[in-house]
């Protein structure tokens, strides 16, 4: 059987956004693979009814886990999880959400299972009956594909990549008997967990500003521009402004910040910098506003408007407003 | 505290890239090659709880070329003890490095073995847990703060959104992020200082992972930039361009 493991990532009993796109992805490998979806959901008591909606994206068995020890990230359980279920159904492949945790758990995983791991996967198929992905290396500058020789394929898929699809799986849900013992590596905690703002990695709509924007309370007019473009926007941000203390770490796009591919990106006051246009130069539209008509970041934008951003933001921000107002 | 840190000489985050004509490897013509921006994080640390302990040895390891010689003696310069340079034919598949390191690393004694998060040319992100799960041992990635009191670790590894704290009893494995410290850069003296410092070097057979590269490709190209117009003015056409032409609001 080539069954394809999708691992479904959940935090405090919801599915994360990625996990419905991983669940979908790993319906389309398992659909060229002639196999079932498999997907685990591992998380605290009451997140089976988050995991059971995972049907609705092709899922055929849902495997799932309540257990208070896995209320947090459990490392130790979730690479005994995947083994042991792996092993199981002798899989084809195992689809992973390239999220902090997914990453993570990827590697443990690849280490474990002595497999190969293509990270932060774009495309994903099948040829003459292997596995095959692109994933982007050399920060984006280039794109690799591989041809998986041994199963099960492992797989980290990059987020806002891969379509949802609406699809029904067979949805049998099953537990895991998992009995948490003691860990090697113990995950005690998290902070800053109460964000009001999707993550510049879920975001449909990044809004990213730079040191053109001069201060730090200036973003107050970035803050009403995602405010207008809605609930699936959120703010980005050039290391600069970073470095400068302006705007959290968080938020950084770029090589040594976050790789992001929304489908609407704004820069704004970004020059484009080299290692900033590797953090975001496959969003599917690039918006620049920039001062500078020679600025770099022109390059990269599908459209782009040489202006003040002091006069183009508010003036955005009313525009977009008067749209959604007349139900747009 | 005894330390070991894998280290990895990559392009320069400001190279530019072209395949080579074979469509499997980059053209290395005109570009400068550093030590991982991240692996230097981790060398930091290590030297810092070499200091802090006041003993211990901060040894440095490596898998590639002979020009990676130059990238230990970098890290020597920094500060680290001693190197080791593995001989071997890198590829773009993390699994056969992280094997050949746990082998290496298995028989030596250590507190804390160290990597970067990331190695900026393949950007697997995989190495550290890799190694971690091969050698039975705990493991934190993507670390921006270490403490460690009596042979116990609390880290803080960065996720979506915040921070996650992560305990385990040494040895263990740490993966560093920007921030966990600032990277001295070596002295002068330091440079001295490294030209006598123990270097060891040996050939390796890396193991074949499986994952078979198919072809090398640049990045997909974008469209036409357009500017749409200039100042405040062009926002209405910009918002039309947007809903109707590519239709994302
Ligand atoms: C190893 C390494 C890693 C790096 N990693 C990253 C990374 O991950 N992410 C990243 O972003 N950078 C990274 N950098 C830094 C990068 O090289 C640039 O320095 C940085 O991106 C510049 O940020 P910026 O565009 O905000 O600032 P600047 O380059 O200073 O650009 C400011 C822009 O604002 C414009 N401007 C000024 N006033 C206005 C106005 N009123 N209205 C409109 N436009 C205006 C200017 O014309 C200019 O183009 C890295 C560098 C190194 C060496
Ligand atoms: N060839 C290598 N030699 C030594 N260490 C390496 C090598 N490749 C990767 N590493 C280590 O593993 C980390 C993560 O690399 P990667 O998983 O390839 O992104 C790097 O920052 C290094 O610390």
């Amino acid at each position: 059987m080539a069954d394809v493991i999708a691992y479904a990532e959940t935090r405090d009993g919801t599915l994360r956004p990625v996990a419905r796109e991983t669940v979908s992805a790993a319906r389309a490998l398992a659909d060229e693979l002639g196999g079932r979806v498999v997907a685990v959901a591992l998380d605290g008591p009451g997140s089976a009814d988050a995991a059971r909606e995972l049907a609705r994206f092709g899922a055929d068995r849902i495997l799932t886990a309540e257990h208070p020890a896995l209320t947090n990230y459990h490392p130790d359980a979730a690479v005994q999880a995947i083994e042991s279920t792996a092993e199981a159904s002798t899989a084809a492949a195992i689809v992973f959400p390239a999220s902090a945790r997914g990453k993570d758990l990827s590697a443990r995983v690849a280490g474990r299972l002595n497999r190969s791991l293509a990270t932060e996967v774009t495309e994903l198929g099948v040829e003459d009956g292997s596995v095959v992905v692109t994933r982007p290396v050399y920060a984006g500058k280039a794109y690799a594909k591989f041809r998986f020789r041994a199963t099960p394929a492992l797989i980290s898929i990059r987020p806002n990549v891969f379509p949802v699809v609406e699809q029904q799986g067979d949805g049998v849900v099953e537990t895991l008997d998992i009995q948490p013992g003691e860990a090697r590596t113990k995950v005690t905690g998290t902070e800053g967990g109460a964000r009001e703002r999707l993550d510049v990695r879920e975001a449909d709509i990044v809004v990213a500003g730079g040191r053109g924007l001069q201060a730090p309370e200036n973003w107050e007019m970035m803050d009403d521009l995602v405010d207008a473009l809605g609930p699936q926007a959120t703010l980005g941000a050039s290391r600069a402004v970073v470095d400068a203390g302006w705007r959290p770490h968080g938020e950084q796009v770029g090589q040594t910040g976050k790789v992001v591919s929304p489908s609407l990106y704004f820069a704004i006051g970004i020059s484009g910098a080299i290692q900033h246009l590797a953090g975001m130069q496959t969003a599917n539209v690039i918006v620049a506003v920039n001062k500078d008509p020679e600025a770099p970041i022109f390059g990269v934008a599908n459209y782009g408007i040489v202006g003040d951003a002091f006069e183009v933001v508010p003036r955005l921000t009313e525009e977009i407003r008067t749209l959604r107002d007349s139900g747009g | 505290m005894n330390s070991i840190v894998c280290i990895k000489r990559v392009p320069d985050s400001e190279a530019r890239i072209r395949v080579a004509a074979d469509g499997e490897s980059i053209d290395p013509s005109g570009v400068k090659f550093d030590m991982n921006e991240y692996d230097k994080y981790a060398i930091e640390e290590a030297l810092q709880r070499r200091e802090a302990a006041g003993e211990g040895q901060v040894t440095v390891v490596t898998i590639g070329g002979d020009d990676a010689r130059e990238t230990l003696r970098q890290a020597l310069a920094m500060g680290a003890d001693e190197a080791v340079l593995l001989r071997a034919d890198v590829s773009l598949d993390g699994l056969p490095i992280a094997r050949a390191l746990a082998d290496e690393i298995r028989d030596r004694p250590f507190d804390l073995l160290l990597f970067g998060k990331q190695a900026i040319d393949d950007d697997g992100m995989q190495v550290p847990a890799m190694v971690s799960e091969l050698l039975g041992l705990p493991c934190a990635t993507v670390v921006v703060s270490l403490e460690i009191d009596e042979g116990h670790v609390t880290a803080r590894r960065e996720i979506e959104g915040g921070h996650e704290v992560v305990e385990f009893d040494l040895p263990g494995v740490v993966a560093a992020q920007k921030g966990l410290n600032e990277p001295r850069y070596p002295s002068l003296k330091g440079i001295m200082a490294a030209k006598k410092k123990p270097l060891e070097e040996k050939d390796v057979e890396l193991v074949d992972g499986g994952l078979e590269l198919v072809e090398l490709s640049g990045p997909p190209s974008r469209p036409e930039p357009e500017i749409v117009g200039e100042g405040a003015e062009a926002v209405p056409e910009l918002v039309r361009r947007l809903r109707q032409e590519v239709k994302v609001l």
